[in-house]
């Protein structure tokens, strides 16, 4: 897929630039959160796992706290279940992946990480699951990109970049824990290819 | 004269796709059961949470529909559909209007209008879902028809294997007892041998069906063979499906002494499974069925997230698909 558009695809962020993007938001955590041992980062799958990870480890390397962390599927929470109707679906529903979270999530501050910030109800998603689990005492975003175009109530506390952009484009976030390279591109993405939640 | 055209395929608005419903493990392909069992095994794991509520299939509705009584089925279907947050309503021949002498179709078409989006159905009568499929738009369950097929057993039965085994690929299944009157021999059947497990069937002559072998399995008489099995599954002796005054065997005593299932005939270690209800002593000794190498009592509970899985499946239309490398690229 990637190889079609490899003449018209464009990289906002470098390795280096995310790298950078990061060390920010994990200061910014730290600044924000003075009791770390009540801070933990819940990556929402696929690409907010690693971020979560990377995350924790920048946190690690200032501070010496090992923060809580999870992850979190919400295959089951999605609001596009698609029924009855005849219609066919416009894309596979994604493989369901494992969500963990170990830990009481009582009176904790749950940072939810996603890679791309769009419509907002993937995060909207997220803390219904998150609230099956428990009741964190607060639930806070974080994301690496925001790409605007919300269509719920919802705000990052922590963004690594804002990057307008129109409904016709994609942002793809690309890391290497899955893609084997660290990369932001915007991709220009045909009409009749929808975006799956966002 | 008005010319006379030929209309293009191409040129005709484009008919519905299929309604999804599952009647036989012959709609399934290999690929369907594994992503059936990846699922249930993510339904198992939210049922380990305190809260085991999943708004999934909020707001759709659920209709069973039971002219054969049952309490396994019944039950986990219910439960799974309530696990998912759908509406279900539950109906039973008994104390109904088919005691008024309904038909199967007006029963259909009547409860058809309040719109379920799934029918699950048991029925004595074989095809009995297939009817109700066509006289309604619901997405259609067998919950099991006469002695033809029982699907979801089935694959609650390999979802079982697969976590007690970690495979099903080459596991041996020797299936005991009725096969005759056993809708789920032959969902069993089809299902093993389509995932790569060997099947032997086990019994009196008079209980296998001639020919039976065409589905890819093995036929014995001997209860002996049951011991070169991985596991040994034990089928209900099912006298309601007896034709009156025909002796398949000589006496449920006899049936017993010679096939019955018991400790001596076993291996130690050798699992064993039962679709339920037991007669206990007659195809099962109460020892065995009570045993820790019983798989019993973890099949029920795998018909609760099996259930799950083929609701959620039919109802998203979208099969929860095994991602490519290529897909992955596209998630974000």
């Amino acid at each position: 897929m990637a190889a079609a558009h490899v003449s018209t695809e464009k990289v906002l962020l470098d390795a280096e630039a995310i790298s950078r993007t990061l060390s920010r938001i994990a200061h910014e955590l730290i600044e924000a959160n003075p009791e770390l041992d009540r801070l933990a980062l819940v990556g929402i799958h696929t690409r907010g796992v690693p971020l979560a990870h990377r995350l924790r480890r920048l946190i690690a390397e200032r501070s010496d706290e090992e923060v809580e962390l999870g992850s979190l599927d919400i295959t089951f929470y999605r609001d596009d279940v698609q029924v009855r109707g005849g219609e066919a679906p416009l894309h596979a529903q994604p493989l369901v992946r494992a969500t963990t979270l170990d830990f009481p999530l009582e009176g904790m501050t749950c940072v939810l990480v996603d890679d791309v910030l769009y419509t907002g109800r993937t995060i909207r998603a997220a803390i219904e699951a998150l609230f099956d689990y428990g009741r964190p005492e607060r639930v806070q975003l974080a994301c690496l990109v925001d790409r605007g175009h919300r269509e719920l109530p919802i705000r990052p506390d922590y963004v690594g970049k804002n990057l307008p952009t129109s409904r016709g484009e994609r942002i793809q976030v690309q890391l290497l824990e899955v893609d084997e390279v660290d990369r932001v591109l915007l991709v220009p993405t045909p009409e009749e290819e929808e975006e799956p939640l966002g | 004269m008005a010319e006379l055209k030929v209309m293009r395929e191409e040129f005709l608005p484009p008919k519905p796709p299929p309604r999804r419903h599952l009647l036989s493990i012959a709609d399934l392909t290999r690929d369907d059961v594994e992503r059936l069992l990846g699922t249930a095994r993510s339904f198992e794991r939210s049922l380990e949470r305190e809260m085991k509520k999943l708004p999934t299939l909020r707001g759709r509705l659920v209709l069973n529909l039971f002219f054969e009584s049952s309490t396994r089925t019944s039950s986990s279907f219910e439960l799974a559909a309530k696990r998912l947050s759908a509406d279900t309503m539950s109906f039973k021949a008994s104390g109904s209007s088919v005691d008024k002498g309904e038909s199967l179709k007006d029963t259909a078409i009547t409860l058809g209008a309040y719109d379920p989006d799934v029918i699950v159905i048991r029925h004595a009568e074989i095809g009995a879902p297939q009817l109700v499929a066509r006289w309604t738009g619901a997405h259609v369950v067998n919950a099991g028809d006469g002695k033809h097929q029982h699907p979801t057993q089935a694959l609650l039965d390999l979802y079982t294997l697969n976590e007690e085994f970690g495979r099903i690929d080459g596991l041996h299944v020797a299936i005991v007892g009725d096969v005759l009157h056993s809708r789920v021999a032959r969902s069993n059947i089809q299902a093993l041998t389509m995932m790569g497990a060997r099947v032997t069937l086990v019994g009196p002559p008079s209980l296998i069906p001639r020919g039976i072998e065409a589905l890819g399995c093995e036929t014995t008489i001997d209860i002996e063979a049951i011991k070169a099995a991985d596991v040994v599954y034990v089928l209900r002796m099912q006298r309601e499906r007896m034709l009156e005054g025909a002796n398949y065997v000589p006496s449920l005593r006899e049936y017993a002494a010679r096939w019955g299932v018991t400790p001596e005939r076993l291996r130690p270690g050798q699992k064993v499974m039962h679709p339920g209800p037991m007669n206990r002593g007659v195809e099962i000794d109460p020892v065995v069925a009570d045993a820790a190498d019983a798989l019993i009592e973890t099949q029920v509970r795998a018909g609760l997230v099996t259930r799950m899985a083929v609701l959620y499946d039919l109802l998203t239309h979208g099969p929860v698909a095994v991602q490519t490398a290529a897909e992955i690229h596209e998630v974000a």
